[in-house]
């Protein structure tokens, strides 16, 4: 019996080493649930031996039930019927009514709504796991970010009426923001949104790129304020499928087939406003692309996850110059290049998970008034202000380090299995095919570059690797590697004051952001790797290979940007292709 | 209206995991090596006992026979949306052959007045497709074997039937018997909510043998009754307590039960190693093929 869960060594370690009872705590709010819900848990021990049932019952699924399906969904994908409605591959459609069923579509909503209540961190394992078996399915399963928005900042009717029903898995939902001409620019968005004299609300507009538009529950951006040109004249509204949501057209796509990409029409729509007018890109989309960048970054582990595994399993059996290639320095050394990134990128991620859930639960604890001396509750606003801003910078560089590395690791793999690899008859063609989006939605790598270069300057990420590696004792192991991030600390700091004082200001700046950015999450996953080396002899390996690779890297990147070249300013038209002519 | 039914489940070792010490030096098998599961066409049994109530409404009872630790089908059963579950263990029903089971289950099953009984069609330990009939048969329910679909209108079941060479439809009248192949259906998963719940659900037995080890060697019986009645009256008012019946409960005949109501004797129990060896070739003509059914039948390879 496949279980994607139990086969895992390394998520098994991280759900063993992240403190599940102190987030148990704080999601169940001192588990008084209990008394409300008898499924609920009655102490730390009770809810985290749930959440290691959880990650079972999901890893049997994917084992068993999913997996078989993916490369059948792949092929078959979505059918746009002529009646405007889409059709799911069997696989997806099985699989969504197999997790409703299961009680897995939902689970990070309160019990209330008939969610679990279940933390961040768990719901990253669980895509870990299910995109493995199937990376488009995520996209369906990933979308649980919906209900979440909906929960966090619509009105209680609107939760009563949708989030039930989105739990149970009888809804899917879609996040509604790209335009033909609002990408990555979500502040020029032209849908607009209209109330009539009796004060009803429409949607009229055209809507592209949307992750199963054909769902029920579409959460729009759309414009209230045609005033207002920027960002602030946009709210957000919910708009149930209807006549008056045309799908006009299913994209064809290089991967993740199973996932419907959709071109809305919305005909002036009936709608209902989420929370405040003018709040809808910068509060409620903002918070729903955080939620959902880190629902990504976990999607990409998963890739990450199945790749490694063909490449090992092929690299095993299949033999060359009469030995299997696995013994071969040049496939070896691939192969453990593949598996300490996909590492790399489950530690950042999972990390970026954990400190969600510690802003997040702290501030249930708040709101709850269960401290009710002074000094603890100023100590509760220090400590939600600090995980606060620390995720602003975790969440954009998880999504940008884990979609990097799916895509290099399903390519590696395919350098593995060679020709086989490039064939049909082999999964690897298309992981890679389904790694290739990775980087360029929920915004592009340079977005999270862009997201997370200020915190890079400010000393904030910086502030994030000494908490991290803390004031504590070291096993005698552990600690030279401790100084030798430290010491990168230090190279980035001296990076950082040499681009502070370069005359070109910001632009030069932007135009090392990137390498900033890669010098900067090297260390913080260097850090991540020496936590969990103190508690584990594989570990303690991964974290010297890491080591080994990442501060000749760092050097280099350090002298790059302290080079003070701006070629790509001075001569960019000698440098680049010369553009097509107009004749 | 809705229909009540029963399904009849076993815990098994899992067969498919054999290792090397799965088989005593006598033959028998050594539980203790192998992982003890759901058997799995009981699963299919239950799943189609939801199916019906999904559909007619009515309610499904999960019963077992064995040791305490059989509970674990039986929470498993819960997981998946069982109403009520009934262990039935009695030190006196050890040592029953397929007879004596049967007719222990009949005595249960009678009791709770069932419109339908599922059975997997047969257990993977055991492999002898027994009980299911000879359930039916103690019962007088109307027999089914090898269903794998089923459509129930009043009083009568449709039933298709995989009779090995194809399939056949046949009509039941209630109350009936279905032995569930493995083809007629795929298990839902478990509810997670469900999991969180009935993970605590616990049988009398199991109760005393936790309060044992919690209380320890030094407690008084009168201290080991209380704490066990104390558990078990929490259990049963949060709806978490299995229910657990003996011989008498079910006011069995001890002398049709166990080892004394089993006629079944084990004559000889051997290692069968199947390893390549020699072959013939038979002409593709009348009369080889003559000869070729000849001889099997006579070494009783079919006949």
């Amino acid at each position: 019996m496949a279980n994607f869960f139990n086969d895992n060594e390394d998520i098994r370690f991280l759900f063993g080493h992240y403190d599940f009872r102190r987030i148990a705590a704080l999601m169940e709010e001192d588990f008084r649930y209990n008394s409300e819900f008898d499924f609920a848990p009655a102490d730390a021990a009770d809810a985290v031996d749930n959440y290691r049932r959880l990650l079972e019952l999901i890893g049997g699924l994917a084992g068993e039930r999913i997996a078989p399906t993916a490369e059948h969904t792949d092929t078959v994908g979505n059918v746009l019927n002529s009646d405007g409605s889409v059709t799911y591959a069997p696989g997806i459609a099985e699989a969504i009514r197999l997790l409703g069923q299961a009680d897995l579509m939902g689970f990070t909503l309160p019990y209330r709504y008939g969610g679990l209540n279940a933390p961040q961190l768990l719901y990253a394992m669980s895509n870990d796991i299910v995109s493995r078996a199937d990376a488009s399915l995520m996209n369906l399963y990933g979308l649980q970010g919906i209900a979440e928005t909906i929960n966090a900042f619509a009105s209680d009717d609107i939760k009563e009426a949708y989030l039930p029903r989105l739990a149970s898995g009888e809804l899917t939902g879609a996040m509604v923001l790209t335009e033909p001409d609002a990408g990555s620019d979500l502040q020029a968005v032209k849908t607009r949104a209209y109330q009539n004299e009796a004060g009803e609300w429409f949607v009229h507009g055209v809507k592209r790129f949307i992750t199963n538009g054909c769902g029920d529950v579409l959460l729009v951006l759309a414009r209230t304020e045609p005033h207002i040109s920027d960002g602030r004249g946009l709210s957000c509204l919910l708009v149930e499928k209807g006549p008056k949501v045309k799908v006009r057209r299913l994209e064809h796509k290089l991967g993740i087939n199973g996932s419907p990409t959709c071109e809305l029409f919305f005909d002036h729509a009936p709608a209902r406003l989420i929370g405040q007018r003018q709040r809808g890109l910068i509060t409620y989309v903002m918070s729903l692309m955080n939620g959902a960048r880190l629902g990504i970054a976990a999607q990409r582990l998963g890739i990450g996850e199945a790749a490694c595994r063909e490449a090992r399993n092929y690299a095993l059996s299949r033999r060359q110059f009469g030995v299997a290639i696995d013994e071969l320095p040049a496939v070896r050394d691939l192969l453990v290049d593949m598996s300490v990134d996909l590492q790399a990128a489950r530690a950042l991620t999972y990390y970026s998970a954990f400190c969600v859930d510690l802003e997040r639960g702290l501030e249930r604890r708040l709101e709850a008034g269960l401290d009710s001396d002074p000094e603890a509750v100023k100590q509760l606003r220090t400590e939600i202000r600090k995980y606060k801003s620390a995720n602003k910078l975790l969440t954009p560089l998880a999504k940008y380090y884990s979609s990097e590395m799916s895509m290099r690791v399903a390519n590696s793999a395919m350098a593995v299995l060679g020709g086989s690899g490039y064939m049909k008859d082999y999964p690897v063609e298309r992981i890679l095919r389904d790694s290739r989006i990775t980087t360029i939605y929920e915004g592009t790598s340079q977005l999270q570059v862009v997201a997370a270069i200020g915190g890079v300057m400010s000393g904030a990420l910086a502030g994030i690797v000494d908490e991290v590696l803390g004031a504590r004792e070291w096993p005698a192991a552990v600690a030279p590697l401790v100084e030798q991030v430290r010491a990168g600390l230090k190279a980035l700091e001296t990076a950082v004051a040499y681009v502070k004082e370069h005359p070109e200001g910001i632009a030069y700046r932007d135009l090392y952001a990137r390498k900033l950015v890669d010098m900067a999450v090297d260390l913080l996953i260097a850090a991540l790797f020496c936590d969990q080396a103190a508690a584990s002899e594989r570990k303690l390996l991964v974290a010297r290979r890491w080591l080994g690779e990442c501060l000749p890297r760092g050097r280099a990147l350090q002298e790059r940007i302290c080079s003070g070249e701006t070629l790509t300013f001075t001569d960019f038209e000698a440098l680049a292709v010369q553009p097509a002519t107009a004749d | 209206m809705g229909y009540t039914s029963v399904v009849c489940v076993k815990q098994v070792p899992d067969t498919k995991r054999i290792t090397g010490n799965a088989m005593r030096e006598d033959g028998t098998v050594n539980r203790a090596a192998l992982p003890a599961i759901f058997n799995p066409e009981d699963r299919n049994a239950l799943e189609a006992a939801l199916r019906v109530r999904d559909e007619h409404g009515g309610t499904v009872t999960v019963v077992t026979m064995g040791l305490p630790s059989a509970c674990d089908v039986l929470r498993e059963a819960l997981e998946r949306g069982a109403d009520r579950c009934i262990l039935i263990t009695d030190r006196r029903a050890a040592a029953s052959d397929t007879l004596a089971t049967s007719y222990i289950l009949s005595c249960a099953v009678g009791k709770l007045k069932p419109d339908l009984v599922f059975c997997g069609r047969q257990a993977i330990d055991g492999d002898t497709a027994q009980v299911g009939p000879q359930l039916a048969e103690k019962l007088g329910f109307t027999l089914m074997t090898y269903m794998e679909e089923l459509a129930l209108e009043g009083r009568e079941a449709r039933v298709t039937r995989n009779i090995g060479n194809g399939r056949e439809t046949a009509l039941a009248r209630l109350p009936a018997l279905f032995t569930v192949m493995e083809s007629a259906n795929e298990m839902r998963p478990a509810a997670m909510r469900k999991i969180m719940k009935f993970k605590k659900a616990r049988a009398p037995m199991e109760i005393a043998n936790s309060v044992k080890t919690a209380l320890g060697v030094s407690a008084t019986p009168e201290a080991l009754a209380a704490e066990t009645s104390r558990r078990t009256e929490e259990l049963a008012a949060r709806g978490l307590l299995i229910d657990q019946w003996n011989l008498d409960d079910i006011g069995a005949r001890l002398e049709w039960c166990g080892g004394a109501g089993s006629p079944t004797r084990v004559n000889r129990v051997q290692s069968v190693v199947l390893a390549g060896g020699d072959y013939r070739e038979f002409e593709p003509t009348q009369a080889s093929i003559g000869q070729l059914v000849a001889e099997l039948v006579q070494d009783h390879t079919i006949g």
